[in-house]
């Protein structure tokens, strides 16, 4: 089983309801925020483009954070989500250093926080809430080693991206163009 | 909105950490709501309660969820709604954050000091209550009911209304008629004999072409159609996006239209030439429903593409391509009528041109098209019928606006500032959830009639610039703590909503229907709320439609069947016939001529700005309803402040840079009360500048509000009546850039 999940550009209109949603749902204090969104414009008037991507920890499988963690309290844990054991976690900022992303921020009461996927929602077989809320379904989450999920579907049909593809991380958040 | 912004620079705001002060009353029964068994599901909510989203019109309704202390956690979308489909906004699912707001009203008010220099005292309800029915009462001892008012956003309003109604006044406003939709329902009723109404019938699902002029889809984002336009598309929809600013649905629009603002008129009626003169209307569907089609035809004649490209920069070829895109979808094309239309003065006639283009194309009462909605005819519990007025606001404007259909929020503005030419002004003022030093234009005129008023009582959540002002304020408590009237909406099926309270009212906060029923009750009107509580009222009504409060408790949204099949009824081209003077649909108004407007409408050159100047073009952010969600912790999280966007060129011009802080000049030589920063930024026209509405705030009670971005409800002065029903057109403002602040203005 591979989590991944796909943030379709051509749906998503940036309303931030992904954020605001996380943050109710896994009580993300306010001023903190496990996914955010990227404008990126190119162009000159009027002849213009817009990408707008709601991001995320991007759940590398080959991940720079459990590798620089010294207390082992990034993991991989279902699925290849990528989480951080608060009562492991030192509060070092290694991760926060290794991720290429900026994915990663210091929760107030002090430990390494990010977005898990929801992995307590995923296990009951609900989507993440940033997927379940989305105005748009401009988000996708699923299993990429089920060749029938509406993932491995999409990925299989349509033109995507990774973000940073150099950095060797194997993300698994990805981009429908 | 945070874009591109480093994480560990991301803005920085204590925590919440308002402590439930709580206390429950004997209004509210939290026993009811659909609970769960508290280890049914670890770590899910232990309750959920149904409600419909307070936070903007579109009222979507929602569930509640409470944790197991009784802590409200969050607010999604209901399933069966078809005005969410399940999935809320980025507004509602932070309303937990109205909630949480420590900032709120929290106890009755009463005015110590001058009016707007924010002195108050604490006041018990009962003493509040009596000090609004004496101020009443002696209103209508001196100069009559009628010469109280109420103004009303919000679900609230409708008891108030009731109140005003039953003391003998009629002057009910909603600034959402005069500053909003206003003309788009007069151009749609004077061509199909129907308003658009809200939410408006628009079959976004099925269309093939959606033609939006200035609408800003997934930037204002109500809710239903943002999420229609992503299902049309994803089928291969077309859009075509008119709008001098590069808006996130111009990007993703297949035609981008970049307009020089104010000639929009042009456009329509240029496409409507190329439809007649190439043959590309729907000759059957006007040869059945059409009256006037020959003078609509002469009418254009002149007016071709090459004629509109002088006028607003869109060329020829591209008018003709974008007319024929519309042409190969119709009839499942909609030239979308737009919400805030209130722009230039002869609005009712530019959405005119636009219901008339519809007509062309054959898209109204068709798939993908218009549809026509249908609601549960729903019956308010009886009361003794109110007193008839003697005069309305429509007699302090004799022979003007005569298609108004609604109350003019700026007219009974207008009508407060004495003068010797009415014998009688506006003396009153009730302001339910609306915020009129932001809402209503030219704020000095605003401020002159309030302080013209004998008494001025606000109703908000929120301590706003408007309830400054106020003689008297009554803290309402939130959405989330209340039952309100049943939510009956008009769609493709009917359906009915529930609001009920998630948890007590926090502070000493009520909601509208306890204070209109009390404040009525001390001024024995309590006949007009022969109810005990809102319970007893809701229940009542729910029986009357075959469910009961207890049954809605549990189910939230109750969905009926149409009792007509008739959802398209000129698919076929039926027999049909309009609420028009003849019958038919108007392409040539009979109603327009007989009150002595144009019967046709006609392209206007607008002013333009001067050398130096910028239209001032405002807009909407996705996570803020104008100026309500200002200090909403969960949404000021998401963007705290506005930005001016200013062309690259027009930056360079006056040695701008990204973020430098400066202040906004119009016109009129009135400066903006706070500084905006800058944005540079290729997605706005030379000739413009843009920002983002309901910043600005000058009321420091809003802790994360205050003094936060500009607001351009400051800089609009200039205001163009629409003759034909009073709308203030708000877009004929210009600025130019200032780098020092005005003079020092008290608020």
């Amino acid at each position: 089983m591979r989590y991944a999940m796909a943030v379709d550009t051509l749906k998503c209109v940036g309303c931030s309801d992904c954020v605001v949603a996380c943050q109710t749902e896994n009580d993300v204090p306010v001023g903190h925020c496990r996914d955010w969104i990227v404008e990126k414009m190119t162009g000159t008037y009027p002849e213009l483009q817009l990408e707008i991507r709601s991001e995320r920890c991007n759940q590398c499988a080959n991940a720079p954070c459990v590798r620089t963690c010294p207390t082992e309290a990034s993991h991989y844990s279902t699925g290849g989500i990528v989480l951080v054991e608060e009562d492991e976690c030192i509060g070092c900022k290694a991760c926060i250093t290794s991720c290429p992303y900026d994915a990663r921020f210091i929760h107030p009461e002090g430990y390494i926080d990010k977005c898990t996927f929801c992995i307590h929602r995923v296990e009951k077989g609900q989507n993440p809430a940033c997927v379940s809320v989305c105005p748009t379904h401009a988000m996708i989450f699923g299993d990429l080693d089920d060749p029938n999920s509406d993932i491995s579907k999409a990925m299989a049909t349509r033109k995507w991206k990774s973000l940073i593809p150099e950095a060797g991380t194997d993300p698994k958040v990805f981009y429908l163009l | 909105m945070s874009t591109n912004m480093d994480r560990r620079d991301f803005i920085k705001i204590a925590g919440v950490g308002a402590g439930s002060l709580a206390f429950a009353t004997p209004l509210f029964d939290f026993s009811k709501g659909e609970v769960l068994a508290p280890d049914a599901v670890p770590g899910m909510y232990a309750k959920r309660t149904p409600t419909y989203c307070e936070i903007c019109f579109w009222k979507c309704a929602g569930w509640v969820h409470t944790n197991k202390d009784g802590k409200i956690w969050k607010v999604t979308g209901h399933e069966d709604d078809p005005h969410s489909n399940g999935r809320l906004c980025p507004r509602g699912t932070g309303g937990v954050g109205m909630y949480n707001d420590e900032d709120r009203l929290k106890t009755p008010l009463i005015r110590t000091g001058e009016r707007g220099n924010q002195t108050f005292r604490e006041a018990s309800w009962d003493e509040a209550f009596t000090h609004i029915a004496d101020g009443l009462k002696k209103i209508a001892k001196e100069h009559g009911p009628e010469c109280v008012a109420l103004f009303s956003h919000g679900s609230g309003g409708k008891y108030f209304g009731d109140l005003l109604k039953g003391y003998g006044s009629t002057n009910i406003a909603a600034p959402s008629y005069a500053q909003c939709r206003g003309p788009r329902e007069v151009g749609f009723i004077a061509t199909f004999g129907e308003g658009v109404e809200s939410p408006e019938r628009v079959d976004i699902r099925d269309t093939r072409c959606l033609v939006l002029l200035g609408s800003h889809f997934g930037e204002n984002m109500h809710n239903g159609p943002v999420q229609e336009i992503a299902q049309a598309t994803a089928k291969g929809a077309s859009i075509i996006t008119v709008d001098p600013r590069f808006s996130t649905i111009a990007s993703k629009s297949k035609f981008w239209l970049p307009i020089k603002p104010a000639t929009d008129m042009a456009l329509l009626l240029a496409w409507m030439h190329v439809l007649i003169y190439e043959g590309l209307y729907d000759k059957a569907y006007i040869e059945k429903y059409a009256y006037g089609f020959e003078d609509l035809k002469a009418h254009v004649a002149g007016m071709t593409p090459e004629w509109a490209y002088g006028i607003t920069t869109i060329k020829p070829e591209v008018i003709r391509e974008t007319a024929r895109e519309m042409a190969n979808a119709s009839p499942r094309v909609i030239i979308h009528p737009g919400r805030h239309v209130t722009w230039y003065g002869d609005d009712s006639q530019r959405l005119r041109a636009v219901a008339m283009l519809n007509a062309l194309l054959g898209s109204w009462g068709r798939r993908g098209g218009y549809y026509n909605p249908e609601k549960v005819p729903f019956k308010s519990h009886p009361h003794p019928p109110f007193p008839k007025p003697a005069r309305t606001w429509k007699d302090a404007y004799p022979g003007k606006f005569k298609l108004a259909g609604l109350a003019l929020a700026s007219g009974i503005c207008d009508a407060t500032v004495p003068t010797t030419e009415r014998d009688c002004s506006f003396k009153g003022w009730i302001v339910n959830g609306t915020n009129l030093i932001h809402t209503l234009p030219n704020q000095a005129n605003t401020l002159k009639a309030i302080q013209a008023l004998d008494l001025m009582v606000v109703i908000d959540t929120m301590p706003m610039e408007i309830t400054g002002y106020a003689d008297v304020i009554l803290p309402e408590c939130t959405y989330l703590e209340r039952y309100d009237n049943i939510r009956v909406s008009k769609h493709r099926e009917p359906t009915i909503a529930l609001r009920m309270p998630a948890a007590p009212p926090k502070w000493n906060t009520k909601p509208a229907w306890w204070m209109a029923k009390g404040i009525a009750e001390k001024m024995d009107l309590g006949h007009f709320f022969p109810w005990k509580d809102i319970e007893e009222k809701l229940d009542w009504e729910l029986k009357q439609v075959g469910t009961s409060l207890e049954e809605m408790q549990r189910i939230g949204v109750k969905k009926y069947k149409r009792e007509y099949d008739d959802l398209y009824p000129m698919e076929n081209l039926d027999d049909f016939e309009f609420y028009t003077n003849t019958g038919k649909i108007e392409l040539y108004s009979t109603a327009m001529e007989d009150e002595g407007y144009d019967p046709l409408p006609k392209y206007t050159a607008h002013e333009e700005p001067p050398e130096g100047y910028y239209r001032l073009i405002y807009g909407r952010a996705p996570m803020h309803t104008f100026s309500r969600t200002a200090n909403n912790p969960n949404l000021v999280d998401l963007m705290d402040e506005n930005s001016v966007w200013v062309n690259p060129k027009v930056a360079k011009e006056w040695d701008l840079e990204n973020d430098q802080y400066l202040w906004l000049e119009n016109q009129d030589g009135i400066v903006s009360k706070t500084p905006i920063k800058v944005r540079i930024t290729e997605r706005i026209r030379f000739d413009s500048v843009y920002m983002v509405h309901g910043f600005g705030h000058t009321n420091n009670k809003l802790s994360r509000a205050f003094g936060k971005g500009a607001s351009d409800a400051d800089l609009i002065t200039k205001v163009h009546v629409d003759p034909v029903m009073g709308g203030t057109g708000m877009r004929g403002n210009f600025v130019t850039f200032r780098f020092e602040a005005g003079e020092e203005v008290s608020s």
